[in-house]
């Protein structure tokens, strides 16, 4: 997916992009307001992320024009602010969501995938692989022409598998994007979501693998 | 030292008593001298108009001149004011008859006109009137200085009479105007009683300037007035502005680092390094949640200082809260649901507030509960109470009360694993109390815990 | 030096008291009283024997004192008071407009008390001159010589009867000489105030041959004698105290009016004890002392509820000066002699 990123903390939008690149998703940067009317006049973005705070103005005002002028590209605010008044602020001006700084990047994927599925999402996002295709969006595997729902972590495991096919992750980086910080899991717990990502994905040409020793990768036949 | 800077209502009416004292001795003075000139003139008059009279009934007789001295002028002049009487007439120069020694006038009258002069005789000051004419007497024209003096003590009594009568009528006047003082002293008052009224009776957040009508003089205090609202006013917004400030400049720098950090996380092989970054990155959640906290409970503590009530939709905040909250929720797989009557739930309160202790009720049961589990928001009605319960299939309270929980920075003892301030349940006691609700926490049999936010309703 | 300086005002003191000793006319001087204390001199117009009465009770309350009771005419008491100086602490006299004169012109001393605040408007002057005694100035016919005629009642119905019968009473008709009685002056003038009846009064009295006289007490006595028949403007106590002897006179007070003269007293500003003649002025005007005023002076005393519609008190006023200017008083005297002597 395409992101349009609009953060006046150079440290901050870098890390953002990176971590965003890492996942598969391509990010521009905007500093300023002017900034990103250039982007958004160069370019079409699935999305954009949007802080409040910036050098040339409100982010606010600048959602209010766009949505006026009829662009309703999904916005989502990056807010530093808590008070109830700022989101209600935030969501009046246009915004499709907000999530407050700092954020964890599998909470940003889940509010960006909330977003875009309810606004219907769009084609591109159906991938394929093997004789598979995905939509994260409605998180469906469809396997020849039979769509199978995935559950919340089955998804995002499938995800991360998915953006390195045949690249091996250790069980402790699965545990790491899968799981908040905040808790501690289980080495076994990952097992568990393997097996049943498997299970989901019976019949089909894609297969997860068990490397011994080291960890899991996604192949096909 | 008295510090209170007096009375305005005593100088106020002290000085209206000085004015109305000089206005009284004023009134006294005018009145003793117009009542002295205005006695003088009339028995001047009269005085004069004796002396014309007697002038003019000289006449020159066989002998001499025949003088007519009229009882009755004589009578009148003396019944007025009983004074003592002289007269004089001097023809050629010569005294014919009345009183020789009288004094005469510095300069001799020319015509019938008086000439009024006082003078000292027989030890009385005398108002002396003289009149000239002059007759022909056998076949020569000479002529006559007719003079009429009289004392004027009757006219010093009417006079002091009359001072004393002015001198009652100022003592009078001034003895009205204490009480009218006093009086009016009060109704120049009432404009700052009722201004002083208007502003008591203002509502806490009020902050709007004092437009109540006013008398012109009260405009400078009102001004100023105003003008201390306004600052007060930019004050408490920046008060408001410096917490979401504040939350910008600590949060911002945090969101870098731990994205950074969880970039290095992914690209980390090393396991050593890996758990100094998880580590990392779990020191700044707790940062960050830690000052978010803070903040909230900052700005929990400042608005129940200014607390305003207003009808707050509490269903309406939780479907917003619920909401806000799904995506979190989803993360873990846990189900988050709103039960209870659809429509409006209405309560007393400070919809901040209120979102904020809700914030927290859920934040804490999401995060205590176990994967795969469902947290239930339902909204009941009793007793004049609104209950908003929050239950979770969590690892409960391990026998924890909620007096211990919800003191400041304090923990529960099962919960070393889950980042965590332990200002969230502080800041829902802290709104209970504000809005004069209810906050309870209890562990149901079934396991979890049940947190019940009470507040009264609209 | 010293001893020329004493005898110089031995001298001086002597000269000056045979100065005023002798200067003015005294009818009679007498001494009532026996006490230690000071004495009080009166000067007085009244004869000695009305007032001895009055004096005696007032010495009944203020024993310690002495009263020199001095009688002169009211021509003399003028005298005294207004060339003289003469120092007495109570100066009385009937002679209003003398009286009035030495007042105006401040030889009276100012007094107040209860009983002169207590007198009419009319009977004072100022607080320095204050009527003490009324006396009604009548007229008086004799029975006998008026036999089988009609009493006169007003000087209207007098001019008639005169008219009437010029035989009766030509040379029978007393009055007042102006010219001699300072009293018969102010009644004249008086009377010529009140009316223009008063010089066809006097025309008929001049054809009729009046007889004039000095004083009130020869008139009497030659209308007790049957000398004449009609005393005209006689001072009314006189008569009334003769009336026991003299059976045989009326008294009228006419009807048209009646001159009511005031006896008047006032302290000299020059009275050596001042607040002894304001006692015993204030003692003349009492109760006590107005009824023997009235009882044993026969003297009728200031009395407003006495007042009878036709009596005219003569007011004190300034009004009293004019007929004592000397023009005024020889125009007048000029008439008088016109209207009496007839061509």
């Amino acid at each position: 997916m395409r992101f349009l990123l609009v953060e006046d903390s150079p440290d901050l939008a870098r890390s953002v992009r990176d971590l965003l690149a890492l996942d598969g998703h391509g990010v521009d940067w905007a500093a300023t307001l002017a900034e990103a009317e250039d982007c958004l006049a160069a370019a079409a973005y699935d999305l954009i992320l949007l802080d409040i705070m910036l050098p040339d103005g409100d982010g606010r005002r600048f959602l209010q024009a766009r949505r006026r002028a009829g662009n309703d590209t999904p916005v989502i605010v990056m807010t530093a602010r808590a008070a109830v008044s700022d989101r209600v602020d935030v969501l009046d001006s246009g915004a499709d969501d907000y999530i407050t700084k700092p954020f964890d990047v599998a909470e940003l994927e889940a509010r960006v995938r909330a977003v875009l599925r309810r606004r219907g999402g769009a084609a591109q996002t159906v991938r394929s692989y093997a004789d598979l295709s995905f939509n994260p969006l409605t998180a469906t595997v469809t396997i020849q022409g039979e769509a199978r729902d995935l559950r919340n972590r089955e998804l995002r495991l499938f995800e991360i598998l998915l953006n390195a096919p045949d690249r091996i992750f250790s069980k402790d980086q699965l545990c790491d994007r899968l799981f908040s910080y905040a808790e501690t899991v289980s080495d076994n717990a990952i097992e568990v979501y393997v097996g049943r990502l498997r299970k989901k994905l019976a019949g089909s040409a894609a297969r997860i693998e068990t490397v011994r020793g080291l960890g899991y990768r996604l192949t096909c036949e | 030292m008295n510090r209170t800077g007096g009375s305005l209502r005593a100088r106020l009416v002290l000085q209206l008593v000085a004015v109305a004292a000089v206005l009284a001795v004023m009134l006294y003075f005018t009145v003793r001298s117009t009542a002295d000139r205005a006695a003088e003139a009339t028995q001047d008059a009269i005085l004069g108009a004796a002396t014309t009279s007697i002038a003019e009934q000289l006449r020159a007789g066989e002998v001499g001149v025949e003088v007519d001295l009229a009882y009755a002028t004589f009578s009148m002049l003396g019944a007025m004011g009983q004074e003592s009487l002289f007269y004089r007439i001097d023809i050629a120069g010569k005294t014919v008859t009345g009183y020789d020694d009288m004094p005469l006038p510095a300069t001799v009258p020319i015509s019938l006109a008086p000439v009024f002069f006082t003078s000292a005789y027989l030890g009385s000051e005398l108002r002396i009137a003289a009149v000239a004419r002059s007759i022909v007497i056998g076949k020569t024209l000479v002529p006559v200085l007719v003079m009429v003096g009289q004392t004027r003590q009757g006219q010093a009594a009417i006079a002091d009479r009359l001072a004393n009568r002015a001198a009652l009528l100022g003592l009078g006047f001034f003895v009205l105007a204490v009480p009218l003082s006093l009086l009016s002293a009060g109704s120049v008052f009432n404009p700052i009683n009722r201004l002083a009224e208007a502003v008591r009776r203002r509502g806490p957040r009020d902050l709007r300037p004092v437009r109540d009508p006013t008398p012109r003089e009260l405009a400078p205090l009102v001004a100023a007035l105003n003008g201390f609202v306004a600052r007060l006013r930019g004050a408490l917004s920046q008060t408001e502005t410096f917490i979401a400030e504040a939350a910008h400049h600590i949060r911002t720098p945090l969101s870098t680092v731990r994205t950074q950090g969880e970039i290095a996380l992914r690209q980390s092989t090393d396991e050593a390094t890996r758990t100094r970054l998880r580590a990392m990155i779990r020191g700044v959640e707790e940062s960050a949640r830690s000052a978010s906290q803070l903040l909230d409970h900052a700005m929990v503590l400042y608005r129940s200082d200014q607390l305003e009530r207003e009808a707050v939709d509490l269903s309406q905040i939780a479907r917003n809260v619920a909401r806000a909250f799904a995506p979190t929720a989803e993360l873990k797989e846990v189900v988050l649901v709103v039960k209870g009557d659809e429509g409006p739930m209405l309560v007393q309160g400070d919809p901040l507030l209120i979102e904020s202790a809700l914030r927290n009720l859920v934040d804490n049961a999401i995060k205590y509960s176990a994967e795969e589990t469902a947290v239930a928001l339902t909204l009941s009605q009793a007793e004049g109470m609104v209950t908003l319960t929050v239950q979770d299939q969590g690892r409960g309270l391990s026998g924890a009360g909620l007096a211990e929980l919800s003191r400041r920075f304090t923990r529960g003892g099962n919960v070393a694993d889950v980042v965590g301030s332990g200002l969230g349940l502080t800041i829902v006691t802290e709104v209970a109390a504000a809005l004069g609700g209810r906050f309870v926490l209890t562990e149901p049999e079934q396991g979890g815990t049940c947190a019940s936010l009470s507040l009264p309703q609209a | 030096m010293r001893q020329l300086i004493l005898a110089a005002s031995l001298i001086l003191h002597t000269a000056l008291h045979a100065c005023i000793a002798a200067a003015f006319e005294v009818e009679d001087s007498r001494v009532f009283g026996a006490g230690s204390g000071p004495e009080i001199s009166v000067l007085s117009t009244t004869d000695t024997d009305f007032v001895a009465p009055l004096i005696a009770a007032f010495l009944l309350e203020r024993p310690e004192l002495r009263l020199r009771y001095v009688v002169a005419s009211s021509q003399e008491v003028y005298r005294a008071i207004h060339d003289e100086g003469a120092a007495f602490d109570l100066v009385i006299s009937s002679a209003m407009d003398l009286q009035m004169k030495l007042a105006n012109d401040g030889f009276a001393a100012g007094y107040a008390s209860g009983a002169v605040a207590g007198l009419p408007d009319w009977a004072r002057w100022q607080d320095r001159l204050f009527g003490f005694a009324l006396e009604p100035v009548v007229l008086l016919a004799s029975r006998r010589a008026m036999a089988g005629l009609e009493m006169p009642r007003t000087r209207r119905d007098l001019i008639d009867l005169l008219r009437a019968d010029p035989g009766r009473f030509n040379g029978k008709i007393a009055t007042y000489d102006p010219h001699v009685s300072g009293a018969g002056y102010l009644f004249a003038t008086q009377d010529a105030r009140q009316t223009d009846a008063f010089w066809r009064l006097a025309e008929v009295m001049g054809r009729l041959n009046a007889r004039l006289y000095c004083c009130s007490g020869d008139m009497i006595d030659d209308l007790a004698a049957g000398r004449v028949a009609l005393a005209y403007n006689v001072v009314g106590s006189y008569a009334m105290t003769r009336l026991p002897q003299a059976p045989d006179i009326e008294v009228i007070e006419p009807e048209d009016f009646t001159l009511a003269l005031l006896r008047t007293a006032f302290i000299p500003v020059v009275a050596k004890q001042p607040d002894l003649g304001g006692a015993l002025l204030d003692f003349m005007l009492g109760v006590r002392g107005r009824a023997l005023i009235d009882g044993v002076a026969g003297l009728p005393p200031m009395d407003k509820a006495a007042l009878k519609p036709h009596l005219r008190p003569i007011r004190l006023d300034p009004g009293l000066l004019v007929y004592l200017d000397r023009i005024k008083r020889q125009n007048f005297l000029a008439e008088w002699d016109a209207a009496m002597v007839q061509p």
